[in-house]
């Protein structure tokens, strides 16, 4: 089993819901694809190849002030649960953890974590640079990933074109090969249904949506991550700019719709959010996407200021520590155990009973 | 249903054309397919990228008089054809080997083909810089001291150990 605690906040700083408009956004994401010049691209290279890269980028990160001390997790020599823990806390890509039915971590698979920024080896290309950062916080994000890619950019040779810009394995993130993304709660523009058109109107712009966890992942719990489409023929603070200005419009509307559901419906809303609490409070079974919802539920009634006892760091937490992986290392089971569902409301139970009791 | 111009195998590929008013369909398995030029619809369109790259290859002799993309990276022996199948190139050295199909691609993908943001300066031409950056970063410290920033200035110091 892994010791996250080797890892100074146990990698779960950004939860913290310290950041900017966190009532909104759980969290901002920034990573940067590189690559090393003489070597080939993951989808053709060898084993040795890929041992060769972890090596070179692991003595220049070390070499470095921001990745000095940073935690070295091989995925390929973890077991499944361990992988899908650091994937949940979204650390590692699920490719990289190698998560797909009957997957295995690929040879040289790992990541460096120092705080709130890492290194993940051996993904797609050799290099992706992330910073996660709590709350709304595209710029404050940027420059931390900008100084490590500086600081690993004087220790190794990253392959650049002079047109191009830097060479990614898809031709989908070349140039600046950033993708910045917002993990935002959206219940109020769900539940008047006009999510649809605000999603269309992104994509119209240039951005793009996923679910909580990236790539190919389901929305749950009304968390969509807004992120730019494109990564070439812009500037990196111009990409970041543009992303800022359309997650603002859309927390706008959230706002909005917040208040039309209030002036509108206040009956159905405020059933709608205490019965949510209540089911967390007293339900003796409750499945992931069960949980995910009414945590989204309770969190549009913490938001909106109809439910005054629980905080957003408490609601943060709970909604990465009922997912399977968290859960059952916590319970000392597997994920595929049966009864998770109990031991999930169990859990949910014990966590807000606290922190009732705490606030009062 | 067996295919229309083998009548061995089963036909797959169902093409629906329609020449001078007539409307005909072919059906077609999926080798005769393949040798007529006809792509299966489902092999390209599993990928995000399917319909950009199936349009790529196809364009390619059409927009290419001069000369054409060499077929293979000499560097890590990709093919295009490797590319249209998982999307993803073989080495760095693919965006020289197929650069005209690229620059076409990368236009219709991001509007743009010319990279706006931060440039890579090349290690080794980096002693100037560093000094300057050294400098800059010694008066980054002294601000950080006297505003009694010590976080700040414990990493200021560390960063400039590493650099000296």
């Amino acid at each position: 089993m892994i010791d996250l605690s080797l890892l100074t906040d146990g990698g779960v700083g950004w939860l913290d819901a310290s950041g900017p408009a966190s009532h909104l956004v759980l969290s901002t994401r920034i990573r940067l694809a590189r690559n090393l010049i003489g070597h080939i691209f993951q989808v053709r290279n060898s084993e040795t190849e890929r041992e060769e890269i972890l090596d070179s980028v692991e003595r220049a990160a070390r070499d470095t002030v921001l990745l000095r001390r940073a935690t070295k997790f091989r995925l390929d020599r973890m077991d499944r649960i361990d992988r899908q823990l650091l994937h949940e806390r979204h650390l590692v890509s699920k490719e990289l953890a190698g998560l797909d039915p009957e997957g295995r971590a690929r040879s040289g698979a790992s990541v460096l974590v120092q705080d709130r920024l890492g290194v993940m080896l051996n993904e797609e290309d050799h290099l992706r640079l992330q910073g996660l950062h709590s709350g709304f916080a595209l710029e404050q994000t940027y420059a931390e990933v900008d100084r490590l890619d500086a600081e690993l950019g004087q220790r190794l040779a990253f392959a650049f074109h002079a047109e191009f810009g830097y060479l990614t394995s898809c031709p989908t993130n070349v140039g600046t090969g950033l993708r910045a993304s917002v993990l935002i709660h959206l219940p109020g523009l769900v539940l008047t249904k006009e999510i649809s058109k605000v999603l269309q109107g992104l994509a119209q712009v240039g951005l793009t949506f996923r679910g909580l966890y990236g790539e190919g992942s389901e929305v749950v719990g009304n968390f969509f991550q807004l992120s730019n489409q494109t990564t070439l023929g812009s500037s990196e603070h111009e990409l970041l700019d543009h992303l800022g200005k359309m997650v603002r419009q859309v927390m706008d509307y959230e706002e909005q719709a917040r208040q039309v559901l209030l002036r509108d419906a206040p009956a159905i809303i405020e059933d709608k959010v205490w019965r949510a609490y209540g089911l967390l409070r007293y339900a003796r079974s409750l499945s992931f996407e069960e949980a995910m919802n009414l945590l989204s539920g309770v969190r549009l009634g913490v938001g909106v200021n109809l439910i005054p006892d629980v905080g957003m760091y408490t609601l943060n937490k709970l909604l990465i520590y009922t997912q399977p992986a968290h859960l059952a290392v916590a319970e000392g089971v597997t994920p595929d155990e049966s009864d998770l569902p109990v031991r999930r409301a169990r859990f949910v139970r014990k966590v807000l009973e606290s922190e009732v009791g705490r606030r009062g | 249903m067996s295919c229309d111009q083998c009548r061995e195998r089963e036909a797959v590929i169902h093409l629906t054309q329609i020449v001078n008013e007539q409307v005909t369909t072919l059906h077609l398995c999926e080798r005769c397919a393949a040798e007529k030029g006809v792509d299966s619809p489902g092999a390209v369109a599993k990928t995000p990228l399917g319909s950009f790259l199936a349009a790529m290859g196809k364009e390619l002799p059409e927009q290419s008089p001069t000369p054409r993309s060499s077929d293979t990276c000499a560097t890590c022996g990709a093919s295009l054809q490797d590319f249209r199948e998982s999307g993803r190139l073989g080495c760095p050295d693919c965006y020289r080997s197929f650069e005209v199909p690229l620059r076409d691609l990368l236009r219709r993908l991001h509007g743009s083909t010319h990279h706006l943001g931060e440039r890579y300066a090349e290690r080794g031409d980096g002693t100037a810089n560093g000094r300057e950056r050294a400098a800059e970063l010694r008066e980054q410290l002294r601000v950080a001291v006297e505003s009694e920033n010590f976080e700040l200035a414990a990493e200021l110091r560390d960063r400039l150990r590493v650099m000296e």
